[in-house]
Formats: structure tokens, C-alpha cells, sequence
């Protein structure tokens, strides 16, 4: 089983903690197991090379925000690029000819035959008069199948077993189409290899006769390394308009996907997802990019990311409030670590206290600037023993922060409620040191 | 182009009229071989450099990440006990590994069964659009041409014209075929099957089964009960369970080999649409981690082009000294 890239990573990232700045040394590890992941991915071994190189030309000298390892950090970055690459806009089908030609094309077994069938379904749900013309003459049954799928989902199938050519059987298709007032004809097409001159040339020979509007190419998502060359050899023959991944129902990670979308620069319009033909959805490239990187759960982990404070910031916050020592020199550092993350409401919500601390407050960053700035204008030795602040202290604060002296009182109030919740909570789960460092490790 | 080179070769060997795109292809072919030289680029030493290309080679074709990894480490560590490694101790290194992940189960054949137990029953499975019918087909017309009788049982009862596929290749191979209507419970298809075997006296039975995504819990349990039933019929059966992989496939050929065996034992593999550009070389992988090994390999569309699969006289010709010498 392969260990999936957080595990690995993480692994990495452990001889890491505590670096500051993502240098060359420190995250060669975290490149090379990402490659990894890609190519056990199927990705292409130049598409995963190329594309390493440049998120760690990105990354290098990015300084590691403190709550953050560089690992992580990296898998952000390579998360993100990963999205825009496959992403961008949505590519929907262009049916604009009358009828609107869709030929498909494919290697053997790439499911052709049952996308078409999907695709017809979809279509006539949204109201189109479909034909669905079999032009694979060659695997045996393969026009019953398609004639089998055509009266499943109550479309029409051309079919014309007297007729040996997909080309006499294309044209007597449109004719058909044209007679009968269909506003759309899918092409199913044989399976064909792309270094069979031949069968390359049939296909030719059916794009030019049909001018196709959409001209799909299908391709299994489990295709491993060999995926670059059909879907480059397809497209020098073919340009096709878009690409079809099927069979993501399996465990395979797509890496296809990828490679196809930096090589061919086509859009990936649909994906299959089983054998029923309802089965169809548009392509989320969100999605592809965590599976291609293996981790399901890519979005949690960045967020994981991003709200973990190091280790060490939280064996030093556990021990302060163990000895109920939290002071504003511990505010203020969460603060600037809650800053970074952004999406502070979200992430404020988890911490105990600092829900009910902040009620009454918006929690804007504008809200956030003047508590920063009292606790700014407090001296070392007020922050630390916050007891000492009399009245003449407070409005030295107040001028100094731009607040009101109500505003200095207020945070007062506010540390000795949170210092309250924390005892507490201390007592509540006294003993059970990992419960709370866990509690606060989700910072 | 890599590993199965030699197996086209053979094939046009034995095909004089190979059509002309195979022709044209063999120009562009690359050798593994001479992709290694081209990477050695005169080196009189192996050094780390070229690992990462031999890594970047062996993933080009297909092998599993793993896979490499255990072959690259094993060199590394050879490479730093001995301080570096000869261009000949590379090759002679390889032969040992990489044969050695091919060479399975080599003791007793299989197919000596197909003489002691009538019938002999052969199961194939595998996912979506692998070639099972196909290979099925041209199976049927290569036991007929070793002089058994053959019958297949079309327990692919669900994909939608998959009985009729089958029945056009029982057509051609000239054998008889079992089937019920579509839909029908696939195990009946087997039991009946394997008693028309028993009673007609046939030496091979053929059992086709639908495709079915390895991650489909279900319809994999449903592959545990069809055995289930031939067992009513012949307890032993079935004597050999057979994945049919495709060619292209990638580092998923893994995952298919683990869960098909965890819920049907697998004594081999059949790899199909090697006349493709795709190497295949992820079967390195499924030998080296599952232990199973190739029985046919798929070479072509027409019914002849399915080939017992030698792994021995492969490896010998794979590293034929002559090949070695061109290359080195």
C-alpha cells in the first residue's frame, strides 16, 4: 500500500521544525516525496519533474510563517498550483451546429461506449432530440451494446450492421439526423491505438466529414505513464475539443489528468464515476488535485496547517496555563499568530475563552488592531503582571494605544475572565495533560 | 521501447507480413537498453547521477514506484559498499534483480493441470475494459490449437451486449459457449458451465466475468460466491484464477492485483494491448510485491495474437549478451 503524501511528507517534515525560511537543503526531502507522489499518481515523470521544479522556484526563501512547517507550507503551494492548472474556467459543451456533432475517441476499453450512452442520457435531459450513430464495426457486439444502452435510457441509435465503413455509416447517420429532426448526434467510435496508421486515418476521415462540434477524447483514469503519448498522438490527429477521464469510481489517483492538461492543453469536460448511467459529473479540479496528491483530505490538512501552532509555542502555552500565568504577553503573541491565519472567527471559535472574550467585539482586523495596540503600550512589566495597571498607568495606555481608558478597562476585564475560564478548564480535565494540549494545539 | 520488445520481435518473427505501422514503428523504437546508454553517455562509472535517470527510466515504463525504489536502493547500496560500479556489474546486477522479479512460481507449470483434471477451469477477472471477453476469444482458440476441446461460460451477464461479444468469439474459436439471459445470476451461468464440461468430457473451461472496479465492494464479494458455486460442481475448481490487466495501466495495477486476490486467490496474470506504446512494466511490480506470474500477454488485435508468456526464455532474451554488447 503506498503511504499516502501527508504521511510521507510529514515525515519530512519532522527533521524541519523550527526552520524559518525554506531554503534549498530543507525542502530538497519535501520535493523529492512529492515527485513521488505524483508519479505513484501516475503523472508523467517530466510533467511531475517540471512541475516540482517550479513550486520549489516558488517556494525557496518564502519565509515559513511561525505556526506553519515548511513541508506544509509546500503542500499548500503545490496544492495551489495543482488546482490552477487543472481549474481555470469551465468547459462546457459547445453544441452550436444544427445538428451538433459529438464524436468520441479513444483507446479499446476506455469506455467509450458507456460514456456515450451517459452523455446521451444527459443531453436528452436537458431537452435534446439525440441520436446516437455506433461506428465501431470492429469489436464484436459492440454495436449491440449500444443499441442495448440506446433503449435503457430511450434515445435512438443509428445502427446499420449491413454497412462496414464507420465513414458510409457517419454520413448515413447525419442524414438520418437531418430526416428525423435531431438536435444532437454522438459518434461512438472503436477503440483504436494511436500508432495504428490506419484506424488513426478512419478517424481523421470522420472528423472531416462530420465537422464535429465537440470532439471528446476518453481516457481511463487509471492509464498509467503511456497517457502522455495517446493523448498527444490523439491530438496531432484529432486537435480534440475535450477530454473525458473515466472509471474514478476505482481507487486510481488520475494522475492522467495532468499530464494530459499540461501537455495537450485541453479541459477535462467530464468525468465518469460507475456503471450507471447516470453516472456523469462535470470535473471539479479541486477534487483531482487532492487525489492526485493523495490526500483526501488536502484541504484539512492545510487548514490543520495553518492552525497548529509549533510544538514548542505549545508546550510553553500549556505550561502558562497550568500555572495560570497566561498574561498579555501571551495574548498578544496569539494574536499575531491568529493574524497570519486568517479566517480568525473560524479558528477563534475552537479557542476556550476567547469566544466569550471577543462577544462583544467584531472580529474584524480593525477590531483586532486596538487590542494589539493597548497591549503595545503596555510596558514589559505591565503585560507580564497586568495586576500593577492603576489608573494613572491606564491612561498613559489609553493615549498611547489611541483608545479610551473604557477600552484599556475593558481588555482588563476581559484577560481576568479568560484567566477565570482557564482554571477552569484546568480543573475540569486535571491530569489529563494530552486532552488539553490538544485542546490548545488546535490554535 | 522496454521489456516486451523481445515479444514483438518474436511476433514478427513468426508474422512475416507484419503490417506496415508495426514497421514503421520499429524505427522509433527505443530499446531499454539504449536508453540506459544514452543515459551511461560514456560513463565509465555508475554514479548517482545516472540512478535518477535509471529511476526516471524504470518509471517511464511503468514499474511501480516501490518497485524502483527497491531496485534504485539495492544499486545505491551496492554503488557505496564498492565505492562505485562498473558498466558490466550494472548489467550483471540487473539480471539478477529484475530477472528475479519475473521468475515466479516457475517450478510447476500450470498448464500440467490441463492434462490431469477434466475439465481444467479457468476463471478470468478484472476491471472495466481490460480485454477479459477479448482475451477469452482468442484463450479458447489457443487451447484449440494445442489440440483441447474448450467451452466458455459467459457469466458476464450484466454489461450490456457482453454475451453476444462472447459468442462471436466462441464463433470463431469454434467452441461450444453457456449462457442465460442478461441479468441472470453469473454463478448459475458458472454451475452450468462446469456440468456441460463435465458431461460433454471437455479438457477447458472458460469462465467470463463482468468487469468490476476492484473498489466495488459488492459486486467483488460477488466474484467470492460464483467460486463458490463451481465448487459444487468440481470442489478444486477453479484450478487457475486469472487478472487480465491492461498494458496502459499505471501504479493502479497494484491495487487491482491486492483486492482481486483478497477476494478470489490469483494464480496469474494476463496482460493485454502490449501492441500499444505502453511498456506495462507495472506487471514488474505486480510479480515482484504479489508474488503472481504472467500466464499470456496480449500482443495484437487478431485471435492469434495472445502468447504464453515464458518468463525465463524473456529474461534470457531480454539480456541476451548480444543486446548487451551493442548497448555497453
Amino acid at each position: 500500500m503506498f503511504e499516502t503524501l501527508t504521511e510521507r511528507l510529514e515525515s519530512a517534515f519532522d527533521k524541519l521544525r523550527g526552520k524559518r525560511r525554506i531554503t534549498e537543503t530543507n525542502i530538497s526531502q519535501s520535493v523529492k516525496e512529492i515527485r513521488r507522489a505524483l508519479l505513484a499518481a501516475d503523472v508523467h515523470y517530466r510533467v511531475a519533474k517540471e512541475f516540482t521544479e517550479e513550486v520549489k522556484r516558488e517556494a525557496l526563501g518564502q519565509e515559513v510563517l511561525k505556526s506553519v512547517t515548511p513541508g506544509q507550507m509546500l503542500v499548500k503551494i503545490v496544492y495551489d498550483r495543482l488546482v490552477a492548472l487543472m481549474g481555470g474556467e469551465a468547459a462546457p459543451l459547445e453544441l452550436k451546429s444544427k445538428p451538433a456533432v459529438i464524436l468520441m475517441a479513444g483507446l479499446q476499453g476506455s469506455g467509450k461506449t458507456t460514456f456515450s450512452a451517459k452523455l446521451a442520457k444527459k443531453l436528452k435531459s436537458e431537452g435534446k432530440k439525440v441520436l446516437l450513430a455506433a461506428a465501431d464495426v470492429y469489436r464484436p457486439a459492440a454495436i449491440e451494446q449500444l443499441k442495448i444502452l440506446g433503449e435503457q435510457i430511450g434515445v435512438d441509435v443509428f445502427a446499420r450492421e449491413d454497412l462496414k465503413d464507420p465513414r458510409e455509416i457517419a454520413r448515413e447517420a447525419m442524414a438520418y439526423a437531418k430526416a428525423h429532426g435531431h438536435s444532437v448526434v454522438i459518434v461512438d467510435t472503436a477503440g483504436r491505438l494511436s500508432i495504428d496508421e490506419e484506424m488513426m486515418r478512419e478517424i481523421s476521415d470522420l472528423r472531416e466529414l462530420l465537422r464535429p462540434d465537440e470532439i471528446l477524447f476518453v481516457v481511463d483514469a487509471m492509464t498509467g505513464q503511456d497517457a502522455v503519448n495517446t493523448a498527444k498522438a490523439f491530438n496531432d490527429v484529432l486537435d480534440y475539443t475535450g477530454v473525458v477521464l473515466t472509471k474514478l469510481d476505482g481507487d486510481a489517483r488520475g494522475g492522467a489528468a495532468l499530464t494530459i492538461r499540461k501537455v495537450v492543453r485541453k479541459p477535462i469536460k467530464f468525468v465518469g464515476v460507475g456503471e450507471k448511467l447516470d453516472d456523469l459529473m462535470p470535473f471539479h479540479p479541486d477534487r483531482m488535485a487532492s487525489r492526485i496528491l493523495g490526500m483526501g483530505d488536502v484541504v484539512t490538512l492545510v487548514e490543520k496547517a495553518q492552525q497548529t501552532i509549533s510544538e514548542e509555542e505549545a508546550r510553553r502555552m500549556q505550561k502558562r496555563l497550568a500555572e495560570n500565568k497566561f498574561d498579555f504577553e501571551d495574548l498578544l503573541s496569539q494574536l499575531r499568530q491568529l493574524k497570519k491565519m486568517g479566517g480568525l472567527k473560524d479558528v477563534l471559535s475552537m479557542v476556550p475563552g476567547m469566544g466569550k472574550m471577543l462577544k462583544n467585539v467584531d472580529l474584524s482586523d480593525e477590531s483586532f488592531k486596538h487590542v494589539e495596540a493597548i497591549i503595545q503600550s503596555m510596558t514589559p512589566v505591565e503585560r507580564r503582571k497586568p495586576e500593577i495597571i492603576d489608573k494613572k498607568r491606564k491612561m498613559r495606555i489609553a493615549m498611547g494605544s489611541g483608545t479610551s481608558v473604557q477600552q484599556v478597562n475593558q481588555l482588563l476585564r476581559q484577560l481576568q475572565e479568560m484567566r477565570k475560564m482557564m482554571r477552569k478548564l484546568n480543573k475540569q480535565q486535571g491530569g489529563k495533560r494530552p486532552k488539553r494540549r490538544k485542546l490548545f494545539g488546535r490554535f | 521501447m522496454g521489456f516486451w520488445d523481445v515479444f514483438r520481435r518474436k511476433k514478427e518473427k513468426a508474422r512475416e507480413s507484419a503490417s506496415q505501422w508495426e514497421k514503421g514503428l520499429e524505427k522509433t523504437r527505443t530499446s531499454f537498453w539504449s536508453k540506459i546508454k544514452r543515459a551511461l553517455g560514456g560513463r565509465p562509472k555508475i554514479d548517482a547521477d545516472f540512478l535518477e535517470e535509471l529511476e526516471d527510466i524504470l518509471i517511464t515504463a511503468d514499474v511501480g514506484v516501490d518497485t524502483v525504489g527497491y531496485i534504485i536502493q539495492r544499486l545505491e547500496e551496492t554503488v557505496e559498499r564498492e565505492g562505485g560500479m562498473t558498466v558490466e556489474a550494472l548489467y550483471e546486477h540487473l539480471y539478477r534483480n529484475m530477472g528475479a522479479l519475473l521468475v515466479v512460481d516457475q517450478k510447476s507449470p500450470w498448464d500440467e493441470g490441463v492434462s490431469s483434471r477434466k475439465p481444467f477451469v479457468i476463471m478470468v477477472v478484472g476491471v472495466n475494459g481490460a480485454g477479459k471477453t477479448t482475451t477469452i476469444g482468442k484463450l479458447a482458440h489457443w487451447f484449440k490449437a494445442q489440440g483441447k476441446s474448450v467451452i466458455l461460460g459467459a457469466a458476464d451477464t450484466f454489461r450490456a451486449a457482453a454475451i453476444d461479444q462472447l459468442r462471436t468469439w466462441a464463433e470463431r474459436a469454434d467452441v461450444p459457449m453457456v449462457a442465460h439471459q442478461p441479468g441472470a445470476d453469473p454463478g448459475a451461468v458458472a454451475f452450468d458451465t462446469l456440468q456441460a464440461a463435465q458431461a460433454r468430457g471437455i479438457d477447458v473451461a472458460i469462465i467470463d466475468t463482468a468487469g468490476r472496479l476492484h473498489t466495488k465492494e459488492p459486486l467483488m464479494r460477488e466474484l467470492g460466491k460464483i467460486r463458490k458455486v463451481m465448487k459444487k460442481v468440481i470442489p478444486d475448481a477453479p484450478h487457475e484464477t486469472w487478472l487480465v490487466l491492461d498494458a496502459t495501466t499505471g501504479q493502479n495495477a497494484l491495487q487491482q492485483a491486492r483486492r482481486f486476490s483478497a477476494v478470489t486467490p490469483l494464480t496469474g496474470l494476463v496482460v493485454t494491448k502490449l501492441d500499444g506504446t505502453a511498456k506495462g512494466g507495472v506487471v514488474l511490480s505486480v510479480a515482484h510485491e504479489m508474488g503472481i506470474p504472467i500466464r499470456f500477454v496480449g500482443l495484437g488485435e487478431k485471435i492469434e495474437d495472445l502468447r504464453p508468456f515464458d518468463a525465463q526464455s524473456f529474461i534470457t532474451a531480454f539480456f541476451d549478451e548480444k543486446a548487451m554488447e551493442t548497448t555497453a
